[in-house]
Order: structure tokens, then C-alpha cells, then sequence
């Protein structure tokens, strides 16, 4: 009964009824494509520290975690080795250059310097490994790829700035891996004497006690549930170091929390913004049926029919505008270049569109109330 | 045969201390079934406050409402609710039909309220909607309909259901004279073959000539009681002579409802 009424309504109203389903497929799409946007920058940010192959991050002491500020030198890497309940350690140096694509504008990318078959070498998954610590070899990320169309075999050409000159450096490609941007920026891998090559540290130009400093080092644990134990001991042990896990690390990256935060108020304005349109229309809805609501309670209709038929209304637009606005985003997404940072995972996009399931039902609520109210002496034109 | 409509001793205070108001004092009337009874009087004499208490929609002060029997004073909310829609049929002024509902689902409408609209359900529908000469506007909205077709599709939706009691409020009063006498003739006629008890509030004392009894209201308080035919007819008569001017309003109300009346 309630639902013959409701999709009759709608029916009949078509015009109406489309025009506020389409309102929150726009607001589904907004939802979605803030998601997609936070999602693809904080993965962009993250994205090496996040599938870094150790559970522990070191970064030297008092630095407030900045990659670009540590500096760990070589004896401090093998103490770390040398604690017990550490099963690797690897140094990881990382710095900003330019790869030059004839045709195209120079493509900033994250360097990476890393001790081939230790920690904080990303796996190839096409091609190799990097082989020795001095091969003009280098592991490209699959963004870089994809923007550029370079591939296994291929020669990247490098340009990086040395106090005040250009210099240029071409590195054979060897292998590929899966997205490990750090700060928005693709990931490309070189073993860490090639990475001294292209972007020698200030401390390792002078000589300073002569050992070779890198940014960071990854270290892999024996027991990765002893991560925090671990963390402790290596601070007491080594001195002078800060150990804390990936996801730490990632959060500490310049502007990466700001903009986390910024992008979910947003999400969550939007969410609201939800709300009170789906409520606003729905409550007008209300207020122009008062007297054919009080017509049909007077003929028999029940409150129970009444609410319910409301409700169905909204749950039915609702999900239409959802669904959507669902479609038309995916469908969306496939015409954006690569270069935007916009990822769509299906945990994200799931998680939003059930709460715009629920922003309808939400808004709907105060007009059903307002429904339930209608009373059938409106009918005799007796009542308000 | 006992009456399908009774009320007892009805009364109905609005306000308390010194603001009350009393707008139904002590009215005593029953209906039988197969009875058409108009109740007239002035605006303001408590006629659409005593039909709201014959449907169930307002509870009297005092006294008793019963219907078939049964007094509405013992329902809960939502039984009165489940009650009205199987036992009484509606004709409203305005706001009558469902807009977004054909006319045909108008009248359907109360058989699926009521839990069962079936083969025959739906056929008696069809038929009762052929009688009152709306064969080709069935799948009309009320919209797309004029005032008197309106008017015809609450009548077949008052009536569907076999409810004992038909109650009417004032179903003329946007209709001009031709149609308003349609529509109430053809009211009076199913009511009485159908043996229903029949309640018309109406300011429009021409269209007594179809009822059986006037039941005249003034001030809250029952007035009069015109059962003999030749008075009622006189009473009628009175109000449609060449000179009167009591209905005009309502003719004027109604006067551009009549085109496109003609199916």
C-alpha cells in the first residue's frame, strides 16, 4: 500500500523527483571525487613509506621526522645492524630532480638512493633488481611510466642541480615497480653510489669524518609484533635516532596532515550539505501535501502507511542520485590524464557511498515527522 | 432494522474557562440505512464540527457516536483510522482525490486501503465509474478533470467499499446549479439502492429536494427536524425561485467548473 502510493507519487511527479536525484548524484560525485582526491594525494605523499619493505623508519634525532633534514652516516647504520632483533637495515637517501623527455617538459620525480637487495629497494615487477651499488642502473615507478611511456631497456636521462650547474646523467631502465611516489612526485630508484653521482650530500662533498650519510634508513625487524620494543631498544641502543613505524613517518611528511584534514572537512561539509538539501526538498514536499495527507489518514490511511511511504520515497530517490552519481564519477575518472592525482579504491568509494545512503534517510526524517502530525480533520478544513 | 448511524446527546466544547465555546450542544439524530439526510444551517452553526464527530476525526465532549452499533468512543487512534476506512465512505469540498492517482485508482484506492482489491474489486469499480458517466475518463488524473467529474469520482470512492455510512461535505459547493443537481441526484439514487445511511452537509438548501430528512442546525444546537416531503420540497422551492440569492455565491464559485462537464 504505502509503496503503491510512493512510486505513484513519483510517477507522477517525474520531472520533480528527477531533478532532486540528480541533485545528489552531484553531490555523490563531489563526495566521490574528494575521496578519490584525498586518497590520490595522500598516496602520492605516502605512498614509498607506505610499502616500504621494514617495519621501522629511522631518521636521525630531533629532525621532527623530515626526510629532508635527517642525516645518518654509515657507522650508525651498521650499529643498528648490529642490534639484535634486526634482521636488515638499509640506507635510504632521497632528493628532488628532473627526468628530461625530449618533446615534453622536464617531469619532476623523487630520487631514491638504496643499498640493492636491502630495505627500502621497492621489488621490480617487470624487468630486474637493481644489481650492484654502482650501476648506472635505475627502477622507474609505473606513474612515470605511464606519463612518459618509457619502458624496461629504455634510457632515462636525469637533470639534477649541483650547487649552481645542470648536470645531466643517463641511467639504463632495468626494472619497474608498482606506484611508490614520494611527495606527489614519482618514485625512481638508483643504487646509492650512483645516487652520491647525481646528487651528491652536502656532508659527503666535504669529506666530513669521511663516511657516506643517506637521509633515512629502513629496517626490517626479525618479529614485526615487537615493533614498538624494537623501536626503543634501537633509540637506547644506537643513540642519537629516532625509530618509528611507517605510518608515523608518512604522517610527518611536510603539509601531509593539513592536507588530510582539509580534505575530509570538506568531504564532511559536503556529507551536509547533503542532508539539508535532500531535508529542505523534502520538507517543502511535506508542507504542500498537508491537506491531500489529511484526506488520505481521514480515508483510512494509517500513520504506519503514510511515514512508510515517505520513507520509500526518499530511500528510492536517494539511492537513484547515488547510483548515479556513482556511474557518471567511475565513468568520469577514466577521462582524467594520469597526471592528476586522483585514485578511486574501492574501500574508499564503498565507505562513501554508504554514507550517502544515509544522508537522504537523514534529511528525509524531519518531514516524515511532520507527516505524522497531519491530522485527517484537515480534510473538513477544520484543522491546521 | 437498526440504525446504521446514532448519535447520542453529542456535545463539543472548543477552549476551557471562560474562552469556551460550545459548538455542538446536546444533538440527538439517527440514520437509518437506505436514509439520505442533509444537515444545514448557517456557517458557524457547528454542521462540519458534528460531522467531523460522525467520522471519527473529533472526539465529542459528551455523548456518543455510533456507527453500526458501535460507539467511536472505544476505538484507539488507530483503530478509528482501520474503522473509517471500512466504514464510512468521504466526499470532501476540497482536496478530494489523490492527484497523483487516476480516477480510477481514486476509487480502487479505498479497496486496497481496506486490504483487497481483487478481480472484482477492480470490476465494480470500472462499473460504478460507467454508471456515474465517467466510461471514458477513468485513466484521467483529477487534474485533467472538471469540477462536477471531480465531484463523481468521490462519490463512486465514498461508495465502493460498501461502507454503512456515506458522509458528504458540502459536494456542490464548486459546482454550478446544473451539475451540483447531477451530482447530488445521482448521489441520493446509489445511496438508496445501495442502502447506505447518507449524511450531506450542505449551505445549499436547494439541493434538499433529494434527501429524505433535513436536519437544520443553529447555533450548536439541533434546530429543526423536516421529515414530510411536501415540506422539504417547500424548503427547496424557497431557495431556488427566480429572486433568490443566497446560493449565488456559490454559483459564482462554480460557474467556470461547468465547461467541459459534458462526458
Amino acid at each position: 500500500m504505502a509503496f503503491y502510493l510512493s512510486f505513484k507519487e513519483i510517477w507522477h511527479s517525474k520531472g520533480r523527483y528527477l531533478l532532486i536525484a540528480m541533485i545528489v548524484a552531484l553531490i555523490t560525485t563531489l563526495v566521490l571525487f574528494i575521496a578519490a582526491l584525498s586518497e590520490g594525494l595522500g598516496s602520492g605523499n605516502r605512498e614509498y613509506l607506505e610499502k616500504l619493505n621494514g617495519e621501522l623508519v629511522v631518521f636521525q634525532e630531533n629532525v621532527d621526522l623530515s626526510i629532508g633534514a635527517s642525516r645518518i652516516g654509515r657507522s650508525k647504520l651498521n650499529a643498528i645492524r648490529r642490534v639484535e632483533g634486526v634482521a636488515d637495515a638499509g640506507q635510504v637517501a632521497n632528493s628532488s630532480v628532473s627526468v628530461v623527455v625530449a618533446g615534453r617538459d622536464p617531469i619532476d620525480v623523487s630520487l631514491f638512493g638504496v643499498e640493492p637487495g636491502r630495505p627500502g629497494e621497492p621489488p621490480a615487477f617487470e624487468g630486474r633488481n637493481l644489481g650492484r651499488a654502482r650501476a648506472n642502473e635505475v627502477v622507474i615507478d609505473e606513474r612515470l611510466v605511464r606519463l612518459t611511456g618509457l619502458a624496461v631497456g629504455d634510457t632515462l636521462t636525469v637533470r639534477s642541480i649541483q650547487g649552481t650547474n645542470e648536470e645531466f646523467y643517463d641511467l639504463a631502465i632495468v626494472g619497474t615497480t608498482d606506484g611508490r611516489a614520494y611527495f606527489i612526485q614519482p618514485g625512481i630508484f638508483v643504487p646509492y653510489l650512483t645516487f652520491e653521482k647525481v646528487k651528491p650530500q652536502g656532508e659527503n662533498e666535504q669529506g666530513g669524518n669521511g663516511e657516506y650519510v643517506s637521509n633515512i634508513v629502513a629496517v626490517k625487524l626479525v618479529d614485526p609484533a615487537q615493533i614498538d620494543v624494537m623501536a626503543e631498544q634501537l633509540e637506547t641502543l644506537v643513540g642519537g635516532i629516532e625509530a618509528v613505524d611507517r605510518k608515523t613517518a608518512y604522517e610527518a611528511a611536510p603539509g601531509y596532515s593539513a592536507q588530510m584534514s582539509t580534505l575530509s572537512t570538506q568531504r564532511y561539509f559536503t556529507f551536509l550539505i547533503g542532508v539539508l538539501v535532500v531535508g529542505g526538498f523534502f520538507q517543502i514536499q511535506t508542507l504542500q501535501k498537508v491537506a491531500q495527507v489529511g484526506m488520505l489518514k481521514a480515508i483510512g490511511a494509517s500513520n504506519r502507511t503514510v511515514a512508510l511511504s515517505a520513507i520509500a520515497q526518499i530511500v528510492t530517490l536517494n539511492a537513484l542520485g547515488v547510483a548515479l552519481g556513482t556511474a557518471g564519477s567511475l565513468a568520469l575518472s577514466l577521462t582524467f590524464p594520469p597526471a592528476v592525482p586522483i585514485t578511486f579504491t574501492g574501500d574508499a568509494v564503498a565507505s562513501a557511498v554508504i554514507a550517502l545512503m544515509v544522508i537522504g534517510p537523514l534529511g528525509g526524517l524531519v518531514s516524515v515527522f511532520l507527516l505524522l502530525r497531519v491530522e485527517p480533520l484537515v480534510a473538513l478544513g477544520l484543522a491546521q | 432494522m437498526p440504525e446504521a448511524l446514532r448519535a447520542d446527546a453529542v456535545t463539543k466544547v472548543y477552549g476551557q474557562g471562560a474562552n469556551a465555546v460550545t459548538a455542538v450542544n446536546q444533538v440527538s439524530f439517527s440514520v437509518m440505512p437506505g436514509e439520505f439526510v442533509a444537515l444545514v444551517g448557517p456557517s458557524g452553526s457547528g454542521k462540519t464540527t458534528l460531522l467531523a464527530m460522525l467520522a471519527g476525526l473529533l472526539s465529542p465532549t459528551d455523548g456518543e457516536i455510533l456507527i453500526g452499533g458501535e460507539p467511536l468512543g472505544e476505538f484507539s487512534e488507530a483503530q478509528r483510522t482501520r474503522f473509517r476506512g471500512r466504514a464510512i465512505g468521504f466526499s470532501f469540498q476540497s482536496n478530494n482525490l489523490v492527484p497523483y492517482l487516476t480516477a480510477l485508482e481514486n476509487v480502487e484506492l479505498m479497496l486496497r486501503l481496506n486490504g483487497r482489491l481483487d478481480r472484482a474489486g477492480r470490476v465494480r469499480s470500472r462499473e460504478l465509474l460507467e454508471r456515474l458517466g465517467l466510461a471514458e475518463r477513468m485513466r484521467a488524473y483529477p487534474g485533467q478533470l472538471s469540477g462536477g467529474q471531480q465531484q463523481r469520482v468521490a462519490i463512486a470512492r465514498a461508495l465502493i467499499h460498501q461502507p454503512s455510512v456515506v458522509l458528504a461535505d458540502e459536494p456542490t459547493a464548486s459546482l454550478d446549479t446544473e451539475r451540483a443537481y447531477q451530482v447530488v441526484e445521482t448521489f441520493a439514487h446509489l445511496i438508496h439502492e445501495q442502502e447506505r445511511a447518507g449524511v450531506m452537509v450542505t449551505h445549499d438548501l436547494r439541493m434538499v429536494k433529494y434527501v429524505d430528512r433535513v436536519i437544520q442546525m443553529m447555533d450548536g444546537h439541533l434546530s429543526q427536524i423536516i421529515s414530510d416531503r411536501a415540506e422539504i420540497d417547500a424548503l427547496a422551492a424557497i431557495q431556488s425561485g427566480p429572486l433568490e440569492t443566497s446560493a449565488g455565491a456559490t454559483q459564482a464559485q462554480g460557474g467556470d467548473n461547468g465547461n467541459g462537464d459534458g462526458t
